[in-house]
C-alpha cells in the first residue's frame, strides 16, 4: 500500500531524501590528535588546530578514513580510491578558520544502497547517492548570558560522516525504516554510536510532494538538523501538508531551509534560497588529495563483522529460526552473539524461546539493556541445559532464572540451594501418586466411569504434593498405569 | 669591534668554532648595530635582544665543550610570518595585535635546534602581501642602497623586505624569508643579497601565517650561496604536521657550492625578454649567460609558452586561498577584535579595522574569484592554466637543468615611485611567479649595479628537488660577478 495524503484535490505523494550526518567513533578528530570522545568540560578537548591558530595545519586522521571506508562496505557502495578535501567558506563563531573541510566534489563513497524492511513484511531499496567526510562545527551557547555568547570547541573538528540518500524514501515509516537500518549498519560495523539523543547521528530532511504519477519533483524544502527518529517521521508529515496547502491554494513552494519545532509540531522557515550560503568550495590546499589502495579496503572488507542482512540469513539457517525472530535476533550485534553464545551446542528452539520470551522480559522489567545484562548468556545456556538434561523443568526454570536476576548466583547453584531438581525416581513419583489417589477415591472413582477431565485434577495434585519438582513425562506415565489399575 | 661586520655566516661559524670569536661578541656587535641603524631602516618589527644575549651566552658554552650545531651561535633575523614560541608574531598586521603564538614554527624551530641566535621579528608586507613592503602596519622598510647622489628612500622589496634589508645591511648573519610569488627573491634583488625559494614541499609550513598555502614556501636569505646554503640545509626537511611537505633526504647543500657547471645545460626563456624591460636589466642577462658559458655550461633556447599566463593566474590562485586562509582573522579566539551589536558587526568591525588596504583588496579579489557564477571562469580556468605552466617547465627540463632569467624587471625603485596602480606593482613578480605556480625551486644571486648604482639579481629556476645543482650554478655567477658592493647603510659602515 502507497503511503497517500490526501488534500483538497485528491491525493498527494511525498518525495523525501535524507541527508545523515553520523560522528565517527575514532579517538583522535578528522585533522587533529584532540580527543574525539563526548563531553568533557567546555574547550578542553581542542588543539591549536581546531582553534583555527595561525600557522596551524590539518593532518588527516587515517582511522577515520578507515571508518568511512568500512561504512561505505557496509552500504553496499562504491569506494572512491581517489577522492579530495574542499573547504566550505563561511563566517561563524563555531567555526574557527571560517571554513569547514568537506569533500564536495570527489566524495570517499559513492552509490550504494540500503535495504529496509517494512511493516507489512514488504522490503524497499533506498539508493545511497554517496557518503563522505566532513568536520563537525564547535557549539555556540546563547542561553548564559543576556548579552554575549559562548563558544565550545569540544566537537570542533570531529570527523563527521555525511550520508545523502536519493530522494526514494515515500513515506514517514520508510524514512524511519531507513534510519533505523542505517543505524543497525553503522552501529554493527562501529563506525558509529547512532546516539541521536547526544547529536552523534543527526539528519537533514529534505521534502517535497507531488501528485501521484506526476513526472519529476517539486521544489523540496530541507528542514535541518532533526535529532531523533520520531521527529524525522513528525517533521515530513506536517512538512508535507504545508507544501499540500500550499500548492492546493494556487501558491507556490520557495525553496528554503526550515527548522522543526517539535513541540509545536510545525517547521519554520530559517533562510529562503536567496539568503543561501555562498559557500565558494576549493580544494584545501593544505591537504593532499585522499588516494587509498584496493588492497587497503580488500584488507577492511576482510575484518567486517558479519552484516545484519547475512547474520538474519544465517540465523534462520543456522537455528531454525523464523524470518521474523531472526530479525528481532538481529536488530543489535549485541543480541545476536548473545542468541548466538546461549544457542550454540543447545536446543535451539529452547533457547530461541527463552531469548525472546522470559529472558526479553526480563530485562524490560529490570529495565537494563543487553550490554549491562543481570544474567550472562552463559549463565542463561547453564539454565537451558538444566531444563534439557531434566534437572529441572520449564515451570521450575523459570523461577529459578527470576532468582538469577536478583541474586546473580548461577543457575545450578540456585537449584541446589533451593533442592529444586526434579524428581525422576519412579518410586517416590509412585508414592505420592498412591497417596494422593487413596486421599480421593472419589475423584478416582468418577475418573475411572468416563470423567476423563479429571486426570489433569491428578496431575496438579501430584506437582503441588511434590513441590513442582516432578519430571511431568514420568508424573502422567505413572498416574495412567495407576490409574488403570 | 667593526670586523665584527665582515663576516659572513660561513666564516662566523668558522670563527666561533675555532673560539676565535665568542657568540656573545658577536651577537652584541649585531644588537648594537640594530639599535644604530634600525631606527631609520624599520627592518625589525619586534627586537629580542634579552633573549638574543641568553642564547648567545648559551652558544658559548656548548662552543666552549667543542660541542655545537651548524648555526651555534649564529644571529638570525626571523620574518614576522613565522610563529615564535612567547615572541609576538604579528604578520606585519594590526588585526594580530599583541599574538603572542604558544608554540614555535618547524622552520624555525630547526634553526634553534642546531643552535641559531634569534635577534627578532623582521618586518615584511602586511601577511606578505606587497612587493615593495610598503603595506606593513608597522611602517615602510627602507632600503640600505642609495642611488648615485641620491637620498630617496629606496623599496628592499618584498614581502620579505625586512629580511632582504637587515642581510644587506649587516644587522643579522641571515634570515628566513617566505615566498609565494617571489617574496625572497625580489627583495633580495633589489637589495644586493642572495635567496632561495626551495622546492615547494622542501620546508615545512607548519607555524607559518598562511598567505596562499599552495604557493608559500620558507627560504633562507643571506649574503651569499653559501650561507643560503647552510641556513636551508637546517631549515629543510620532512614534517609529519604539513601534509604538504614531502619525506626526502636533505642533501649537504653547502658541498653543492663547488660543484661547477661544466657540462650544464642552462635554459635561456625567450619568453623572459619581457617588452619595456630595461636595457641594463638585458644586458646583465647577457652577461649571466656569458658568465655561465665560459664556466663550461652549455646554452639553450628554451621556450615557456604560458609564462604570461602567470601572473594573472597567480593572483587569481593565490589570492582565492589568501582570502580563506585570512577568514580565521575574525577577533573571536586571539588578535585584536573591535566589538559589534551583532556576530556580523563584530566581524565586519575588526576586520574593517585590522587589515590593510592592499589586504582587503585581495580578500575581495579572491572571495569574488571563488563565488559561485565566478569561480569556473577564474579560479578553476587558473587551476588548469597553472599544470599548463608547470608542464612548460617539466618539458624544458627534458633539455635543460637549470634556467636563468633575470630575477625582476627593475631595479629597486623610491618609496615615493611606487605605483598608484595596483596592477602595475604586481608586474614586479612577473618573472618570479611562473616557478612558484609550478612548484619548482628559484634563487636570486646579485649580479651588479646598474646605472645608478642600485643592485640587480638574477634568477636561476631548477628541477623539482634539485636545489644543488641551482646553488652550484649560482655560485658560478657569485663568483664571476664578485659582487662586493655595499649599500649606503650598513653595520660596517660608520654612519
Amino acid at each position: 500500500m502507497s503511503y497517500r495524503i490526501t488534500g483538497n484535490t485528491g491525493e498527494w505523494e511525498i518525495v523525501v531524501g535524507l541527508e545523515v550526518h553520523a560522528q565517527v567513533i575514532s579517538n583522535a578528530k578528522l585533522f587533529s590528535g584532540a580527543s574525539a570522545s563526548y563531553g568533557g568540560e567546555p574547550n578542553t578537548h581542542v588543539s591549536l588546530i581546531d582553534a583555527g591558530f595561525p600557522g596551524m595545519l590539518p593532518v588527516l586522521n587515517r582511522e577515520c578514513v578507515a571508518q568511512a571506508v568500512r561504512t561505505g562496505l557496509g552500504l553496499n557502495a562504491q569506494i572512491n580510491l581517489f577522492s579530495r578535501f574542499d573547504r566550505k567558506n563561511y563566517f561563524y563563531a563555531d567555526l574557527p578558520t571560517g571554513y569547514q573541510i568537506s569533500q564536495f566534489a570527489h566524495p570517499i563513497v559513492g552509490e550504494g544502497k540500503v535495504l529496509v524492511d517494512l511493516a507489512d513484511g514488504t522490503t524497499r531499496e533506498i539508493g545511497v547517492t554517496r557518503l563522505h567526510l566532513e568536520q563537525d562545527a564547535g557549539k555556540s551557547v546563547h542561553d548564559q548570558d543576556p548579552t554575549r555568547s559562548f563558544i565550545d570547541l569540544n566537537r570542533a573538528g570531529v570527523a563527521l560522516m555525511e550520508i545523502v540518500s536519493e530522494p526514494d524514501i515515500r513515506s514517514p515509516e520508510e524514512a524511519g525504516a531507513y534510519l533505523r537500518k542505517l543505524r543497525q549498519i553503522l552501529r554493527y560495523i562501529g563506525t558509529c554510536d547512532g546516539n541521536m539523543e547526544e547529536g552523534s547521528m543527526r539528519a537533514d530532511v529534505n521534502v517535497s510532494v507531488r501528485k501521484p504519477g506526476e513526472e519529476g519533483y517539486r521544489t523540496r524544502c530541507e528542514i535541518k538538523n532533526v535529532n531523533s527518529i520520531r521527529y524525522v517521521m513528525q517533521s515530513i508529515e506536517v512538512e508535507a501538508q504545508r507544501q499540500i496547502e500550499i500548492w492546493e491554494a494556487g501558491g507556490e513552494v520557495d525553496q528554503e531551509t526550515r527548522l522543526f519545532d517539535h513541540v509545536r509540531s510545525e517547521t519554520r522557515s530559517l533562510r529562503s534560497k536567496e539568503d543561501a550560503h555562498d559557500y565558494r568550495y576549493f580544494p584545501d590546499p593544505d591537504l593532499l588529495p585522499l588516494v587509498i589502495e584496493q588492497s587497503w579496503v580488500d584488507e577492511l572488507k576482510a575484518a567486517l563483522p558479519e552484516l545484519p542482512e547475512a547474520k538474519r540469513e544465517r540465523l534462520e539457517q543456522d537455528y531454525g529460526v523464523s524470518r521474523y525472530e531472526a530479525s528481532v535476533l538481529t536488530a543489535e550485534q549485541a543480541v545476536a552473539d548473545f542468541y548466538e553464545t546461549v544457542a550454540k551446542g543447545a536446543d535451539a528452539r529452547l533457547a530461541t524461546n527463552w531469548m525472546l520470551g522470559d529472558f526479553f522480559a526480563a530485562l524490560n522489567r529490570t529495565g537494563r539493556s543487553i550490554e549491562d545484562s543481570p544474567v550472562s548468556a552463559e549463565g542463561l545456556r547453564e539454565l537451558l541445559a538444566l531444563i534439557s538434561d531434566s534437572t529441572i523443568n520449564g515451570k521450575i526454570a523459570k523461577e529459578v532464572l527470576e532468582d538469577m536476576v536478583e541474586t546473580g548466583e548461577s543457575a545450578s547453584a540456585i537449584v541446589e540451594r533451593k533442592g529444586l531438581r526434579q524428581v525422576t525416581d519412579t518410586g517416590a513419583i509412585e508414592n505420592s501418586i498412591r497417596e494422593i489417589l487413596a486421599a480421593n477415591a472419589d475423584k478416582v472413582a468418577e475418573y475411572k466411569s468416563g470423567k476423563d477431565k479429571l486426570f489433569g485434577f491428578f496431575v496438579g495434585q501430584t506437582m503441588k504434593a511434590m513441590k513442582g519438582k516432578g519430571n511431568p513425562a514420568l508424573v502422567n506415565e505413572t498416574l495412567k498405569k495407576l490409574l488403570s489399575e | 669591534m667593526s670586523g665584527m661586520h665582515d663576516f659572513t655566516l660561513a666564516s662566523a661559524r668558522d670563527a666561533l668554532k675555532a673560539r676565535k670569536i665568542s657568540a656573545v661578541e658577536l651577537t652584541n656587535a649585531h644588537l648594537d648595530a640594530i639599535e644604530r641603524l634600525d631606527g631609520r631602516l624599520n627592518s625589525f618589527i619586534t627586537r629580542t635582544p634579552d633573549q638574543a644575549r641568553a642564547a648567545a651566552k648559551a652558544a658559548d658554552e656548548v662552543l666552549a665543550k667543542g660541542e655545537g650545531g651548524a648555526l651555534t651561535g649564529i644571529p638570525l633575523g626571523i620574518k614576522d610570518l613565522f610563529c615564535t614560541n612567547g615572541v609576538r608574531t604579528t604578520a606585519a598586521s594590526k588585526i594580530l595585535g599583541n599574538f603572542v603564538p604558544p608554540y614555535e614554527s618547524t622552520v624555525t624551530s630547526n634553526l634553534l635546534r642546531d643552535g641559531a641566535v634569534f635577534l627578532g621579528k623582521l618586518n615584511l608586507d602586511e601577511f606578505a602581501m606587497g612587493s615593495a613592503n610598503l603595506t606593513s602596519a608597522f611602517g615602510p622598510v627602507e632600503n640600505p642602497w642609495k642611488r648615485n647622489g641620491s637620498d630617496a628612500k629606496l623599496v628592499p622589496g618584498g614581502s620579505s623586505g625586512g629580511s632582504a634589508a637587515a642581510v644587506a645591511a649587516g644587522l643579522v648573519l641571515g634570515a628566513t624569508g617566505t615566498d609565494t610569488g617571489g617574496s625572497i627573491r625580489q627583495p633580495a634583488a633589489f637589495t644586493g643579497i642572495a635567496g632561495i625559494k626551495p622546492t615547494y614541499g622542501r620546508c615545512s609550513r607548519f607555524g607559518t601565517i598562511a598567505f596562499a598555502s599552495s604557493l608559500d614556501q620558507a627560504g633562507p636569505m643571506a649574503r651569499n650561496l653559501q650561507d643560503c646554503a647552510i641556513l636551508l640545509e637546517s631549515m629543510a626537511g620532512f614534517d609529519e604536521r604539513d601534509s604538504t611537505s614531502v619525506d626526502t633526504p636533505v642533501p649537504n647543500y653547502e658541498a653543492a657550492l663547488t660543484r661547477g657547471v661544466k657540462g650544464l645545460r642552462v635554459g635561456i626563456p625567450k619568453e623572459y625578454h619581457a617588452p619595456g624591460m630595461p636595457a641594463e636589466i638585458e644586458a646583465l642577462w647577457q652577461q649571466g649567460i656569458n658568465w655561465l658559458k665560459a664556466a663550461g655550461a652549455e646554452i639553450v633556447d628554451i621556450s615557456l609558452p604560458h609564462t604570461k599566463y602567470g601572473l594573472p593566474t597567480y593572483y587569481i590562485a593565490a589570492l582565492a586561498e589568501a582570502s580563506s586562509n585570512l577568514a580565521r582573522y575574525d577577533g573571536v579566539r586571539f588578535g585584536e577584535r573591535v566589538n559589534g551589536s551583532s556576530l556580523d558587526a563584530l566581524y565586519e568591525a575588526t576586520r574593517a579595522a585590522g587589515f590593510g588596504e592592499e589586504v582587503k583588496r585581495r580578500i575581495l579579489i579572491g572571495t569574488h574569484v571563488l563565488s559561485s557564477g565566478y569561480y569556473d571562469a577564474y579560479y578553476l580556468r587558473a587551476q588548469k592554466v597553472r599544470t599548463l605552466i608547470q608542464r612548460d617547465f617539466l618539458n624544458a627540463y627534458e633539455n635543460v637543468d637549470v634556467i636563468l632569467t633575470p630575477t625582476a624587471p627593475s631595479g629597486a625603485f623610491a618609496q615615493d615611485e611606487k605605483p598608484t596602480d595596483p596592477v602595475q606593482m604586481y608586474l614586479n613578480d612577473v618573472f618570479t611567479v611562473p616557478a612558484s605556480m609550478a612548484g619548482v625551486p628559484a634563487l636570486s644571486v646579485p649580479a651588479g649595479l646598474d646605472a645608478r648604482g642600485v643592485p640587480l639579481g638574477l634568477q636561476l629556476i631548477g628541477k623539482f628537488f634539485d636545489e644543488e645543482t641551482l646553488i652550484a650554478a649560482g655560485h658560478v655567477i657569485e663568483q664571476a660577478a664578485s659582487f662586493t658592493h655595499r649599500p649606503a647603510i650598513h653595520a660596517g659602515v660608520s654612519a
